[in-house]
């Protein structure tokens, strides 16, 4: 049994190093405001905390440990460098609320971030604030709104998503007050335009679109797809999940997208944290411009300074509280000094390399590309519905079994309209050599699967536990140690 | 092979309505339940309730998905089987008996002419499979 | 190609693997109208190292001294192990843990996590945690709304003096959900609540201590608001819930969703973000709980272990009808709180908010026996007091800068007389020099 830190304490022990000098402080806090009982905190030594705690990390896969092809999810090497200019005593210590007269340091690097952003996106206007991809969506759909509300034009109230579209992009239209119209998908991955055409109209408000797509390939008749909700009176969205495909080879904007959000955990390699923080800018062209959220940060005579709601009227209005998740927007920011305009070239160039390489080496050995005519993006999928059929393995015994090989698995039955399958995206920053390693995994696990299924099926048997059981977890819901 | 007892009318959503009088009991098909898996939560709707055939009335979780109840007759709800919020694995178990969910009180006797005896549903389960 | 491994063998065998002549050729698929050459407008890469010598230049702009500013960010001493650990790759670069078997460290800190927010708050069950603790307001909101359904009014009373940046993101997200967020009168710089007011509201929000730093009577506003049928939204400051009473405890039953932000436990300011968002409820509302949550389960051979349960919550599985749109949870945030908060125990929390408390009313009662200087309100008060001043804040704000003293939030626009208030705190790291050197700097204008 994995104990906790609970199981540890005991009463009295303590971290004697991190004591403050505590002071009666009964005159302070009247006895009907007092707690009565201490709560429940561990109780013991700095080094059972630092053990701990260390002995967890190591029953993590990490990028640092681990390939991590995660399709949809940009799993790429989180430069360090990065990290330390963001952990700057200077940096770490500023209050949001600091004058702008003694922030020009940290200021100047978000507006630089700003324009950086603008230019890889082919957009008028980037606010930084939105704290996540799910965030910039919201804003991006708040903008939509308050564009057609501006017009009077409030019966557009719907927002088109195609079929495979992650789950937050219909999740986001709810929040937004919108609702969520599917537009149907091509066996080859692109938007049906004779769906699409059906769907919009008077009312919609706007279309939510991945390019390349969560089909994993690129949506070659965007032109098309523009003109028709353009037509209708709609607006475009482009969710930047899958940004790393196209950095320095297309950009949104040119594609006519009128509101974007970036995932900058994703294409800027900032740490995904165990899963977060994140951080999700929202660039606009100088339509939809005016409704960017605040603050944002501009260059006038006097320096940088932040733009607030006073000046900027038509925003939709503050998102978190104080400025976004900064601490992020640095690294990111970091990162881009060491890409350079260049290096993002890069960037989509190799990760578009090793996912053709690895969709080949698959396909080679006998895997089914689930758009077998189509180039891969900067990733893929697979569907292993003939390998179930015949073994009985499924995607997801596959997946347990990898994590044995050293391999996180790929992203597993998503998009959905894919039977059995495996999104994935091995990233610009791995070897040839790892990929190669990946793709023999995959063909060991497959003769496994052909001679002891069951032994698959069992998976994964070397990590800490074994194939946790999902359905105790919910049924008999144990979310607390007391 | 999931079971189809002849004396119930299916939904193509995959409700079973039995109807005893002008009392409607629903629940979801042998076929849904093993479609679905393990069932991990039922969400009822409010005794009380007024609902119309077709429109959603409660919801049905397994661990990865979940699937929307429709009514599949118009009327008011009577009944709500609370015996699934401790025990959810009896639709899994007994989804013609003890898993029922809820009863409807039928505003008509006649029956939405949408529903399916139990060898149109099956075949209309063996379509939805292939 | 600072971080892209590829030699020039790499490049060509690969490239021969696919049969193609160049990288191009894979982007044949995008319509030439759109392709761009390049970015010309973006700077090429320099070296880390002319990066951090860049960024260390940019730092050292940024120093601004002696931090007596609070108003929703504390400048807390944090041990030297949370962030040494909570860096480590296998905490700082794994994704969301959707592999339970490849996640365990990270899905057991959740738990522990969990367990911990709980115990602060006097209540069931907490979240993995959202972004910020003004969206995880908009949240709590959200859920209360789906919560009382008995409610038919899309009323939410929030106290006037919630923080200012709160209430307006509050406004942001909640509003598209045709919710109306009301203000509740202020009297002496408390919130008063009257039965007409009252009437069939979904939720009242109760911040404790409030924007002001002052301690709101919450027992007796948790139990009107429950005997007129609202749920109450409890906002806190975990640091504080120490000493204070937990929301669990309020009234007659104690609040029904509780929510704040993390930053006090562990998490350097970094002007103001990453921190994260808080929420916790009972456990009868859990499954309208937002966000992630951990759950403890068992494998084949009945060993323990931890995954991420009751999913069929959120984005990617109900779509459209999900609690909420978040995707993410602050995880490395949460990973350095949990650190932070086993390194302190009950007793370390316990010291570090007797010192905030004591430390900021030595700061008052010293700044007050100056003649132009008083405070504005009589009510107790926490961490965090309003002093009224007999010229703008603004002016003293920069007069205390050029002596190396950030002295506190001007509160103009949000009190009365607000350009010649100012919100001042002083946590356990000030010193009685460092209060004495304000108190100088003060006397000497």
């Amino acid at each position: 049994m994995a104990d906790t830190i609970f199981d540890k304490s005991r009463p009295t022990r303590r971290a004697a190093a991190q004591r403050v000098e505590s002071r009666a402080t009964e005159k302070f806090v009247p006895e009907q405001f007092q707690r009565l009982s201490p709560p429940m905190l561990p109780e013991v030594s700095e080094l059972q905390a630092v053990r701990h705690f260390t002995n967890l990390a190591r029953r993590n896969f990490s990028i640092d440990t681990h390939f991590y092809p995660l399709g949809s999810c940009t799993m790429k090497y989180n430069p360090r460098g990065a990290h330390r200019a963001a952990m700057q005593d200077g940096f770490l210590n500023r209050h949001p609320l600091t004058p702008t007269s003694h922030s020009q340091g940290v200021l100047s690097c978000l507006y630089e971030l700003q324009e950086i952003l603008q230019n890889v996106t082919g957009t008028a206007q980037v606010c930084l604030t939105p704290m996540a991809g799910a965030q910039g969506e919201l804003t991006g759909a708040l903008m939509i709104k308050a564009y057609h509300a501006d017009n009077n034009d409030h019966e557009r109230l719907e927002i088109i998503v195609p079929t495979a579209a992650h789950g937050t992009n219909p999740a986001t239209a709810s929040m937004a007050g919108l609702i969520a119209k599917e537009v149907e998908v091509n066996a080859d991955g692109d938007v049906d335009l004779e769906s699409l055409k059906r769907v919009v109209g008077p009312k919609t408000a706007g279309v939510m679109l991945t390019n390349p797509s969560t089909c994993a390939v690129f949506e070659r008749r965007i032109q098309a797809i523009s003109d028709i909700v353009h037509d209708a009176g709609g607006l475009l969205y482009y969710d930047g999940a899958n940004l790393n495909a196209i950095l320095g080879r297309a950009r949104p904007g040119d594609m006519q997208f009128d509101v974007l959000h970036l995932n900058l955990h994703k294409t800027f390699a900032t740490p995904h944290g165990g899963g977060g923080p994140g951080a999700g800018p929202v660039g606009a062209n100088e339509l939809l411009a005016p409704y960017l959220p605040t603050p944002m940060v501009i260059k006038s005579e006097s320096g940088y300074r932040w733009l607030d709601q006073a000046e900027r009227p038509k925003s939709i209005g503050r998102l978190s509280s104080f400025m976004g998740n900064v601490g992020i927007l640095l690294r990111a920011y970091a990162y881009s000094l060491m890409l350079g305009g260049n290096g993002m070239c890069d960037v989509s160039d190799y990760a578009t390399l090793n996912a053709n390489y690895l969709m080949r080496r698959l396909s080679d050995a006998g895997f089914h590309p689930a758009y077998p005519v189509r180039r891969a993006t900067h990733e893929f999928a697979i569907s292993l519905r003939q390998e179930a059929k015949e073994t009985g393995v499924t995607a997801m015994d596959f997946a347990k079994r990898l994590l044995d090989y050293g391999f996180h698995a790929p992203t597993t039955y998503f998009p959905l309209l894919i039977p059995e399958c495996f999104l994935i995206e091995p990233t610009e920053t791995e070897t040839k050599e790892e990929l190669d390693a990946f793709a023999d995994a995959m063909i060991a696990i497959l003769k496994e699967a052909q001679q002891d299924p069951e032994f698959v099926k069992q998976a994964p048997h070397e990590q800490s536990v074994g194939r946790l059981d999902e359905v105790q977890a919910v049924r008999q819901l144990d979310v607390t140690a007391h | 092979m999931p079971d189809f007892p002849s004396d119930l009318h299916y939904s193509q959503t995959h409700e079973w309505v039995r109807v005893e009088g002008n009392r409607a009991t629903v629940g979801i098909s042998d076929y849904a339940q093993t479609q679905l898996g393990d069932v991990v939560y039922v969400e009822l709707p409010e005794v009380g309730a007024h609902v119309e055939f077709g429109g959603e009335v409660a919801v049905v979780e397994s661990v990865k998905a979940a699937s929307d109840i429709y009514a599949p007759v118009t009327g008011e709800v009577v009944d709500a089987n609370d015996e699934l919020d401790s025990a959810p694995e009896t639709v899994n178990a007994d989804p013609y008996g003890d898993g029922w969910f809820f009863i409807i009180e039928m505003t008509n006797d006649e029956l939405p002419s949408d529903l399916l005896t139990a060898e149109g549903y099956e075949a209309h389960c063996q379509a939805e499979g292939e | 190609m600072p971080f892209i491994p590829h030699t020039h063998a790499d490049k060509e065998s690969m490239l021969d693997t696919l049969g193609i002549a160049s990288i191009d050729d894979l982007f044949d698929e995008i319509p030439k109208e759109i392709q761009c050459e390049g970015l010309p407008d973006v700077p090429d890469g320099i070296s880390e190292m002319a990066m951090l010598s860049h960024m260390a230049k940019r730092a050292r702009d940024d120093s601004a001294g002696i931090c007596f500013l609070g108003a929703g960010c504390y400048d807390h001493y944090i041990p030297s192990a949370v962030w040494d650990i909570a860096s480590r790759g296998e905490f700082l670069t794994a994704y969301t843990p959707y592999q339970a078997e490849a996640s365990q460290g990270t899905l057991q800190l959740v738990y522990e996590f969990q367990t911990m927010l709980a115990s602060l708050t006097s209540m069931d069950v907490a979240n993995a945690s959202v972004y910020d603790g003004a969206s995880a307001l908009a949240e709590a909101i959200l859920m209360a709304v789906r919560v009382n359904r008995k409610s038919k009014s899309r009323r939410v009373l929030v106290p006037a003096s919630l923080h200012p940046f709160y209430l307006a993101t509050v406004r942001s997200i909640v509003t598209h959900q045709d919710i109306n967020v009301e203000l509740m009168a202020l009297e002496d710089g408390l919130s008063a609540i009257s039965d007409s007011v009252l009437n069939d509201a979904i939720a009242v929000v109760v911040q404790q201590p409030n924007f002001f730093g002052l301690l709101e009577d919450v027992d007796a506003l948790t139990t009107r608001a429950h005997d007129a049928g609202a749920l109450v939204i409890g906002v806190v400051n975990p640091m504080t819930l120490a000493l204070l009473k937990p929301p669990g405890d309020w009234g007659d039953t104690g609040a029904d969703i509780v929510c704040g932000d993390g930053q006090p436990l562990g998490i350097p300011m970094a002007s103001g973000g990453p921190s994260f968002g808080f929420l916790c409820t009972r456990m009868a509302h859990v499954r309208q709980l937002p966000g992630r949550i951990a759950g403890r389960t068992q494998d084949k051979t009945g060993n323990w272990g931890f995954v991420l349960t009751l999913q069929a919550r959120e984005q990617h599985i109900r779509r459209a009808k999900a609690t909420s749109n978040i995707c993410t949870n602050q995880g490395l945030l949460v990973t350095a709180a949990t650190i932070y908060m086993t390194l302190l125990g009950p007793q370390g929390l316990n010291e570090v908010a007797s010192a905030c408390v004591r430390n900021t009313h030595r700061l008052a009662e010293r700044l007050t026996e100056l003649p132009n200087v008083s405070m504005r309100f009589d009510a107790p008060y926490f961490h965090e007091c309003v002093l009224d001043f007999e010229e703008s804040t603004d002016a003293i704000q920069h007069r205390l800068l050029n002596s190396g003293i950030l002295g506190g939030y001007p509160l103009t626009g949000l009190i009365e007389k607000g350009d010649q208030a100012m919100l001042i705190c002083a946590t356990e790291t000030r010193t009685d020099r460092d209060i004495e050197s304000y108190y100088r700097a003060l006397s000497d204008g």
